[in-house]
């Protein structure tokens, strides 16, 4: 049994990481390991970045032709695709929010890791709404790029 | 308590519906069905249990089970989790088992319909079926017990999985609305009979025609209806699990089903710390919607060793901060009238309790998520042949490709015909509904019976559909069996 089975909490080793050069120009993390019966990130995508084999194989995410439009970060029904892009100690991580409180450009709000902890503080720059979907771009420490997955506002 | 502001969902202020309970005036709203309008209004508890005096609420919520019977006008007996509230009406607890009542049952004569397919349940097998059945020229009477149509779609805010076909990406919500708007489409073209707050009774003698009972139910009162048809789809659905310990039938125990009733049709917050039992998907998907309706969810406790539902609806909950601990149960719920807290207990890998391993946890409400059983009580007084299927979480009818059960012209679709989820319920609607009308002689349009079945195949293609996959052998097996035993 793997540990997230047990847990509900992905760790690095669950996915895919990009190089540094494709972090500097923003690409789509997808947080989806299992088999599931899903397929709509694939069509959302301008550039055909994300395929999959089937309707139940795990979606992959091509770093190299993913643009990190993040128009995949709204559609997901599972909430799990995640767009980072790290530049120096900055990384901005987009993310999507469905929540009464919904944060404005400017904020600062608490930083959540994948456990539910506050790592931190973060700096809201973008808020675009899909649907009832809020998709959230909030800047980090790159140190923290991969960890904060969440925001409470 | 009702919610007023939720992210996805839009509750505009009703209409104020006064009412009484046990002589004293309540403000409901319009919209509401009196147990939801009684809970905004703190109201828990709504019966007693017949052995003991013990308090008890609601359990299903969706008009499945006996816990939310009471005395309304004078009628005894009325299920007040699906009894639309109306203004000025007197509702009041029993006494144990009511008394028989003085009121009218059966106000009005008796009513004959003539159709060609009668569809029991509109959620979204029945209204899948009755939408491709109509399309094809076949005339359809559609019946359901509540208010609204689309059965537990009207309730899931959340996206669905699946692909373009099934809607994948639209919340259950949305879907229930554009079926409703094919439905009532339909109807305007006089298609389609839609009967909302209505049960169908049972199966009854008849020359040639099938013969069923139904009843409308109107200001408490009923109309009996004569329906005669030449097919019939039983989309009843299924009905919530219990779980035995002590204490399970104290106010503040519901069904998520009933949680997610009460949050998400009617805007009334179920509890202020709820304890979830069950971490397959509709534990988490409940849990995570309790949070958007502002609730806090204490933990959810989960009795297999691994998480039963998707990784990525436990993600959204864990990045919210909220535990989800496997191997773990609830042992027994604290409290003298109400729900006030609950003792977890920790369980081996054989599902036995560990000695010593008991916690206690503050609550005001406890959901169990354990599984669903197929409603199927009316194919067996139609006397269809059923058989235990654990993987279908019941008693079920062996069927056909077609939907078809052991006697003709009788067809199941959805969860009653083994517990599945909305996509594959929707596509069976779809299947049982088409393959009617070509029985029927309304289309002949085989291609798209075949197209369907292969969605269907697909979609339980994944591990995740290795349960429903085994439960449908199963029953294609068994079909074989009894079809080559007639």
């Amino acid at each position: 049994m793997r540990q997230y089975e047990k847990t509900g909490i992905l760790s690095i080793k669950d996915l895919k990481i990009p190089s540094k050069k494709q972090f500097e120009k923003g690409v789509a993390i997808l947080e989806c390991v299992q088999e599931i019966p899903c397929n709509p990130c694939v069509d959302s995508c301008p550039v055909h970045a994300i395929s999959m084999k089937d309707i139940n194989a795990p979606p992959v995410n091509n770093f190299e032709k993913c643009i990190g439009c993040t128009k995949c970060v709204g559609v997901c029904p599972g909430l799990a695709i995640f767009v980072i892009k790290i530049k120096a100690n900055t990384a901005w991580i987009t993310l999507p929010y469905e929540f009464v409180t919904v944060p404005k450009v400017g904020d600062v709000v608490q930083a959540l890791d994948r456990k539910g902890k506050v790592r931190g503080k973060a700096l809201v720059k973008k808020v675009v709404k899909h649907g009832k979907t809020m998709v959230v771009t909030i800047e980090v420490n790159s140190s923290l790029a991969m960890s904060i997955r969440n925001i409470r506002v | 308590m009702r919610i007023r502001a939720h992210p996805i969902i839009d509750f505009k202020k009703r209409k104020e519906l006064p009412f009484y309970f046990q002589k004293k005036k309540i403000v409901g709203e319009e919209g509401d069905t009196i147990a939801s309008a009684l809970h905004a209004a703190g109201v828990r508890t709504l019966t007693t249990s017949l052995k003991y005096k013990s308090p008890r609420g609601f359990f299903c919520g969706i008009g499945k089970c006996s816990s939310c019977l009471m005395r309304v006008n004078g009628v005894p007996n009325v299920r007040t989790c699906i009894a639309p509230l109306k203004e000025g009406i007197q509702v009041e607890m029993q006494e144990k088992l009511a008394e028989l009542p003085n009121a009218e049952f059966f106000g009005e004569p008796k009513k004959t319909i003539d159709v060609d397919v009668l569809i029991v349940g509109a959620g979204p097998a029945g209204l899948c079926a009755a939408i491709e059945c109509a399309k094809q020229g076949v005339s359809v009477l559609i019946v359901d017990e509540n208010q609204r149509v689309g059965g537990q779609l009207i309730k899931q805010t959340h996206k669905f999985f699946g692909s373009k076909q099934e809607r994948a990406g639209t919340r259950g919500i949305d879907i229930a609305k554009e079926l409703e708007d094919d439905l009532r489409k339909l109807e305007s073209e006089k298609k389609i009979t839609v009967m909302t707050d209505a049960t169908v009774i049972g199966c009854y003698e008849s020359d040639k025609k099938y013969r069923f009972g139904a009843v409308e139910r109107c200001d408490y009162k009923s109309i009996l209806y004569d329906v005669r048809c030449n097919a019939v789809i039983l989309a009843c659905g299924a009905m919530e699990n219990m779980l035995l310990f002590p204490g399970n039938d104290l106010p503040g125990v519901y069904g998520a089903g009933a949680v997610q009733t009460l949050m998400n049709v009617y805007g009334v917050m179920p509890g202020k710390r709820v304890l979830m039992v069950g971490a397959g998907n509709v534990g988490l998907i409940v849990s995570y919607q309790l949070l958007q309706a502002g609730s806090v969810v204490n933990r959810i406790v989960e009795a297999a060793p691994s998480i039963g539902g998707y990784n990525v609806h436990a993600a959204k909950l864990r990045r919210c901060g909220v535990l989800i601990q496997t191997s773990h149960s609830i042992k027994e719920v604290c409290g003298e009238k109400k729900v006030e807290g609950a003792v977890l207990i920790r369980l081996d890998v054989n599902w036995k309790p560990i000695k010593d391993s008991e916690e206690y946890i503050k609550c005001d409400t406890i959901c169990l998520a354990v599984g669903l059983t197929p409603s199927t009580r009316l194919l067996s007084q139609i006397g269809v042949h059923l058989d235990y299927i654990p993987e279908a979480g019941g008693y079920v009818a062996p069927h056909d490709e077609s939907m078809q059960t052991s006697v003709k012209g009788v067809y199941v679709a959805g969860d009653a015909s083994g517990i599945e989820e909305a996509s594959t319920a929707m596509i069976e609607g779809k299947i049982a509904g088409l393959a009617a009308a070509i029985q029927l002689g309304g289309s002949r349009n085989k291609k798209l019976l075949v197209q369907y079945r292969e969605e269907l195949v697909q979609l339980r293609a994944g591990p995740f559909g290795e349960k429903p996959r085994i439960a449908k052998e199963k029953i294609a097996k068994l079909a074989e069996v009894h079809h080559a035993s007639v």
